[in-house]
């Protein structure tokens, strides 16, 4: 099977959609001039024409709203917010409108739409370098995906375009590069189903997004220490599938849940919630979130590094699981 | 350009009008809830304007929907049905007064977030064009019609949306209802642009017209909406007055009983029953009986909203995707 980056496979996907259905076109700022700020759909305007792939204002509801007037109207656009940061210029178009549409109007109307936004960091600061993801995820009438690895960047893409229903597709810029199989065919992989990665009876490791490819790398070095974690990639954070983050769970009585957000009334908020109400009986020690710090992001190298979440923080955090040590969460 | 059948107009006015005033006496009540927005005064704009539409253009409104729901000719049993919250409303009762729809008559909708559905509307605009330019689709001429108030015009999504229907060349017809308040905050203290029109005028034709003149609304809308299907994009300010508050439920402290009486003599159906006298073509004993027609319409709309059951408790649970999981 090919190796090919989770960028590429996004790429595959957004190709595939665009060659298939001439409905589906691709909106954003700077898709076509600048061709494509981090380079997913770079090359489509002289693939598919101007009219298939148009650069945007920078009017994050401007263009959001286009979207969501034509795909009511029976297109399929895909909308490129350049980043998350970007993307909360456009929630009223989002949690307004595209999640209400449907109900609202007793089913008269659809909204087939895909937001693209990447998260992500990098010396960029306080304005640039944010997750979002439990705004989207709050809101029912929205699908929200953040896939981990480039299998599940193709297949989600595939089927968020398919979806008949608002689909917010979250992406990073850290993991662009990152690269696994992926086959050169076409398949979907479902929204709404979380995917055990690997098994293990110690701890059981929760995440999804940027975080994956870290809690892969973690997972590998706490079993050569002889600690057997299994890891859950949700890949949907809505709807939510907890059911294989429960079976596992069953198992290992103790969980790390790792996401890259703010860790307060974060996605791993919820998730240790319902494992707390859900999985109450099989609990043996307090669970543990790793996440940002609990600040605005810093600029400086150090400071940045020192405050988001990678592998480490994820091994130190399932060793305090199985010390059976008790999470402060600090807010200043 | 069909002849506009003034009576017709004045019958439609007539409808709105008492629907709307049986909707105040069914708030009274309490049969209606939440908030409730009336077009008492404002009738002339939507009959005239929408008159203008062919059955392939398309209308986006704003909560204050009412009068285009009746004007575009929804039928007024499922509109009141959907004010009772009842679940042969045109939104199944999950809507609501702001939120009247009717897919089939190409009216997307009545929008509660002052400006934002600007933003729909222009999108609508996009898709049409994309269908015939992109999907080869020769049949799609379709002109979008979209009101707002004045109010509307002073937040960001305004100028993207005029903007961008600029930039796209977009069939589309802005119609600002410039009912002199945003909610209750008078034009001249809301905006520095009062002639409405103006703030479009970088972007697109316009002008301002007599929204309480159904004639002079019908004519502009006609050149506004064969602009916007031939050239592009078209801005029409259409001056009315709320005679009604904000809501059903609002004190008017903003304006005296003096200030709406001054303004009464603009009423739209007040004058034009005095047009029609005057050209012979209604008398004042057929006004009265188009008064009673109607009246005996809207009993039997509201005993239909009472009739109606509510909707089924498992209906919250139901259309939050339109693919169930």
């Amino acid at each position: 099977m090919p190796v090919i980056t989770y960028s590429e496979a996004l790429r595959q996907a957004l190709r595939e959609a665009m060659t298939n259905d001439p409905r589906v076109f691709i909106i954003g700022e700077d898709v076509v001039h600048y061709d494509s700020a981090y380079g997913v759909t770079k090359g489509f305007e002289k693939e598919f024409g101007p009219e298939r792939i148009k650069d945007m204002p920078i009017a994050e509801a401007g263009y959001a709203g286009l979207g969501i007037g034509a795909a009511m109207n029976g297109l399929r656009p895909i909308v490129e917010m350049m980043t998350t940061n970007f993307a909360i210029l456009a929630l009223d178009m989002i949690i307004n409108h595209a999640a209400k549409l449907h109900y609202m109007f007793g089913g008269q109307f659809t909204c087939p739409i895909v937001f693209r936004m990447p998260n992500g960091y990098g010396q960029l600061s306080a304005t640039h370098s944010q997750a979002f993801d439990n705004y989207y995820a709050y809101m029912p009438g929205l699908k929200v995906v953040v896939p981990g690895t480039p299998y599940d960047a193709k297949g989600l893409m595939k089927a968020a375009i398919e979806d008949p229903d608002p689909v917010i597709f979250i992406e990073h810029t850290g993991i662009y590069n990152i690269k696994g199989e992926v086959p050169e065919e076409s398949y979907t992989v479902p929204i709404g189903k979380s995917n055990l990665l690997r098994d293990g009876k110690d701890v059981t490791i929760v995440g999804y997004g940027r975080m994956i490819p870290y809690c892969q790398q973690a997972v590998e070095t706490l079993a050569s220490e002889g600690i057997d974690a299994a890891l859950v990639d949700l890949r949907t954070i809505r709807p939510l599938d907890m059911e294989p983050v429960l079976e596992s769970f069953r198992k290992t009585n103790r969980a790390v849940i790792a996401t890259e957000e703010w860790t307060s009334v974060g996605v791993g908020s919820e998730i240790a919630a319902r494992l707390y109400t859900e999985g109450f009986d099989h609990l043996d020690a307090p669970i543990w979130r790793v996440g940002f710090d609990e600040v605005p992001m810093p600029y400086a190298k150090n400071l940045e590094a020192h405050v988001v979440p990678n592998a480490d923080s994820v091994i130190q955090a399932v060793k305090n699981v199985l010390a059976g040590k008790t999470q402060k969460i600090r807010q200043q | 350009m069909e002849k506009q059948d003034l009576l017709a107009d004045y019958r439609t006015m007539v409808l709105i009008r008492s629907f709307e005033e049986h909707c105040q006496q069914q708030y009274t009540r309490a049969r209606i809830g939440g908030f409730l927005h009336l077009y008492v005064g404002q009738e002339a704009v939507a009959v005239g304007a929408i008159g203008a539409l062919k059955a392939q253009d398309h209308l986006v409104t704003h909560y204050r929907d009412h009068g285009h729901a009746l004007a575009r000719g929804l039928e007024p049993k499922p509109l009141m049905a959907e004010l009772f919250g009842r679940s042969t409303g045109t939104g199944k009762g999950k809507g609501g007064s702001m939120h009247f729809a009717d897919k089939n008559k190409n009216f997307w909708g009545g929008y509660a977030i002052v400006g934002a559905h600007l933003l729909l509307a222009m999108g609508i605009a996009y898709s049409i064009k994309y269908k015939r330019e992109v999907l080869g689709q020769a049949d799609q001429d379709g002109v979008v019609m979209c009101f707002f108030g004045d109010g509307a015009t002073n937040g960001g999504e305004f100028y993207e949306a005029v903007s961008m229907a600029a930039l796209y060349k977009l069939p589309i017809v802005f119609l600002c209802e410039n009912n002199e308040f945003a909610m209750g905050t008078p034009l001249s203290v809301h905006t520095s642009v009062t002639e409405i029109h103006k703030k479009a005028s970088p972007f697109m034709p316009g002008e301002r017209v007599n929204g309480n003149d159904v004639e002079e609304m019908r004519a502009r809308a006609l050149y506004a909406v064969n602009h916007a299907r031939t050239e592009g994009p078209y801005f029409l300010e259409a001056m009315t007055y709320r005679l009604r508050g904000h809501s059903a439920a609002d004190p008017q402290m903003y304006r005296t009983r003096d200030d709406i009486n001054a303004r009464r003599s603009g009423d739209p159906i007040a004058l034009l029953k005095q047009k029609l006298i005057d050209q012979n073509l209604l008398t004042e004993k057929q006004a009265k009986q188009i008064d009673k027609e109607v009246e005996k319409e809207m009993d039997v709309v509201v005993q239909f909203a009472e009739e109606s059951p509510a909707p089924d408790l498992s209906e919250a649970w139901t259309e939050i995707y339109s693919k169930p999981l």
